[in-house]
């Protein structure tokens, strides 16, 4: 609620510098699994920010560490395979990797929601969906059961779901696959967080679904001036509602730029062969371009640049030393803001 | 079908694609369908249930209400005059239809006021093993890790005791066994297996999408397992926990027989038979009948376990 109220003097704040500092900024974050094949290194040195009002859309295959990344910051993380070895959390400020249990689980709800991929296997088959909105009005808000159903149906409401009052006690199983994935993006809209993770949330739906659940989300987080933090493997759904672009490979940033750079003149040789694998009308006939091999391996990631293996520009140098994520410039050496890439070659790649 | 008139009302082809499939998800729309709801309408059609229900009905009522059924008291002995006096299988629900035992008390009033025990035994016995058996599955399968291995290794001690024979330790230890005493050491023995099963299907249901999404919305440890765990799990716990009801009502009456469980003055059906074995040969109805008593309850709660079972069990449909 109070920092709904800080935020708001910005009504939309797509370039956000709003407050004070950025409401999530993760540094060089490493998480590995410890499995019986050996260690499993799933992020290895990630960092992002996140301002209120910002939408950060992270990129990339199964496997390349984003879904992890989410995991670990709502605290979620199956924690005897997993281990967090180093880096920090912040939020507001705050570390949160250094916080009790506790001060952890006021936060998840509260202050960052999540939104899950797969919205049936997300919500409990058993209790209806009035009583699954309502419990975070209850429990978290300490309302009574007919304010917590009142504000429900309001939920409902404003995530476009056509008769809500009378759909209230129905079960998660009687709604449609985009119903339902709104019924979760309403329950974690329910106490109004600063920040929202949404791992993949339109990957279950079909395509023309998909475009009205991006549609809402990104009203919604308009309208309540929050960070949204939209987990992908999907590049054609985030070109419209992101603001900037994190591509991941093998658990680490290969490239940030802001939404339209990155399509128009990607830096990284990981980011050009994402673009050029998508099917296009005016190429028909041609064949339809795929990154060569599979990626890496978490448990034995290659030495060097992890996308050295397939990369068609590879050098020596690749295959030794890691490619810092270096700020990306003009020809003429002007900076270009918010842009980096992790490659030995990315000027050649951006400029050549 | 409210939808359609919300529909054309309000914004939007933002509804209009995604709204026919959610107002025909449910073949009866309105009416919310759950596991109990469905388990309900299959159970309502199943003539096994409705048997068994009655029957278990009729024994509820017997042994709530004795007197409904007969004037005649269970103690009252006569020797002089009924001395193992046959049934007279006219004389219905009459103190002598079912004739009078050893001690001259009318057989039918024992069975009657018998049922009382049993089905105490039976059910305050299922219930506290289901509660223990719950709570200690429930730990383990959520806790895992050493939680887990300490319950888990508890349980397989219980479970390695023979029943009967446990009992039989513990209740002969006891001078005075009311029926407390011996519904106490029957769910000291019992609950291993409920908790076996509690274990498993909290294992499997931990892992489901929904327990980590009410984690990641901020639920406690508490509310996870009571809301979202607690109503997923327990279907097979109350599959194994009904046909376990019948169970423990034949244990009752074995160790009522062996003269072990529970003692005169209550009246039982375990006891009536023990007594009865003495005059097997010129009287044998009154060994016979409380017998077939016990195995009809038996058999009912053991046929509503059944029922119950498939039921709630969605591959057997």
């Amino acid at each position: 609620m109070t920092t709904i109220d800080k935020t708001a003097h910005v009504p939309a704040p797509r370039e956000s510098v709003s407050g004070d500092g950025p409401l999530l900024d993760v540094r060089d974050l490493h998480v590995e699994f410890h499995t019986r094949d050996g260690v499993a290194k799933a992020v290895n040195g990630v960092n992002y920010t996140v301002s209120a009002g910002e939408t950060l859309a992270v990129l990339g295959e199964s496997g390349s560490g984003k879904s992890v990344t989410a995991q670990t910051i709502m605290g979620i993380l199956d924690m005897p395979p997993g281990k967090i070895t180093q880096g920090e959390i912040l939020f507001r400020g705050q570390d949160m990797l250094k916080m009790s249990n506790e001060e952890r689980r006021k936060i998840r709800g509260r202050k960052i929601a999540m939104i899950f991929q797969d919205a049936l296997s997300s919500l409990n088959p058993v209790l209806s969906v009035g009583y699954q909105l309502g419990e975070m009005f209850r429990v978290h808000q300490g309302l009574s059961k007919k304010a917590a159903r009142a504000k429900s149906i309001e939920l409902m409401d404003q995530v476009k779901i056509p008769a809500a009052a009378a759909r209230i006690s129905d079960f998660p199983h009687q709604f449609s696959g985009g119903m339902r994935q709104r019924i979760m993006i309403a329950m974690a809209l329910a106490l109004e967080p600063d920040l929202i993770i949404a791992d993949e949330p339109t990957t279950a739906l079909d395509v023309t679904v998909q475009a009205q659940v991006m549609d809402l989300l990104a009203e919604l987080q308009r309208e309540y001036n929050m960070g949204l933090i939209l987990i992908t493997h999907d590049l054609g759904v985030v070109a419209d509602v992101a603001d900037k672009i994190a591509v991941m490979y093998a658990g680490r940033i290969v490239e940030t730029a802001p939404v339209g750079e990155l399509y128009s003149r990607p830096a990284h040789p990981y980011t050009k062969g994402l673009l050029d694998s998508i099917p296009r009308l005016d190429q028909k006939g041609q064949e339809l371009y795929a990154i060569k091999g599979l990626p890496p391996n978490l448990t034995r990631i290659p030495a060097g640049c992890a996308f050295s293996p397939r990369c068609p520009k590879a050098q020596d140098i690749c295959r030794t030393d890691v490619p810092p994520l270096a700020p990306v410039t003009e020809q003429d050496g002007l900076e270009l803001v918010g842009r980096g890439s992790a490659c030995h070659f990315w000027k050649e790649t951006i400029h050549g | 079908m409210p939808d359609t008139t919300a529909l054309k009302g309000t914004d939007a082809p933002a509804t209009a694609v995604d709204a026919p499939p959610a107002t025909d998800a449910g073949p009866a729309p309105g009416k919310p369908r759950s596991l109990w709801s469905d388990a309900w309408h299959d159970l309502r059609r199943n003539p096994l249930f409705l048997i068994s229900m009655a029957l278990i009905l009729l024994l509820a009522v017997m042994s709530i209400f004795p007197g409904l059924f007969t004037s005649a008291s269970p103690r009252d002995a006569n020797l002089a005059e009924h001395y193992l006096q046959h049934p007279n299988w006219g004389h219905f629900f009459a103190p002598d239809w079912l004739g009078y035992d050893g001690q001259g008390r009318s057989i039918y009033a024992r069975v009657v006021y018998g049922a009382r025990a049993s089905i105490t035994v039976g059910v305050v016995v299922t219930i506290a093993v289901t509660i223990t058996g719950l709570v200690i599955g429930m730990l383990a399968g959520y806790f895992g890790g050493w939680i887990d291995t300490i319950l888990s290794r508890i349980t397989d001690v219980f479970f390695g005791v023979p029943f009967i024979v446990g009992a039989m330790v513990i209740l002969t230890s006891f001078e005075q066994r009311s029926v407390w005493v011996v519904i106490l050491s029957m769910a000291f023995l019992g609950w291993t297996s409920i908790a076996r099963v509690a274990r498993g299907s909290v294992i499997t249901i931990k892992q489901a999408d929904y327990v980590v999404a009410a984690r990641a919305l901020g639920a406690s440890t508490t509310r996870i397992l009571t809301r979202h765990i607690l109503p997923n799990a327990i279907a097979p716990v109350i599959v194994v926990a009904t046909i376990a009801l019948g169970g423990y009502i034949a244990a009752e009456a074995t160790l009522s027989f062996l003269g072990i469980g529970l003692a005169e003055p209550t009246v039982s059906w375990g006891i009536d038979v023990s007594a009865a074995k003495d005059q097997l040969r010129n009287a044998p109805y009154v060994l016979v009948i409380p017998s077939v008593m016990v195995s009809i309850t038996v058999l009912s709660f053991l046929m509503f376990g059944d029922a119950v079972r498939n039921a709630l069990d969605p591959k057997m449909r």
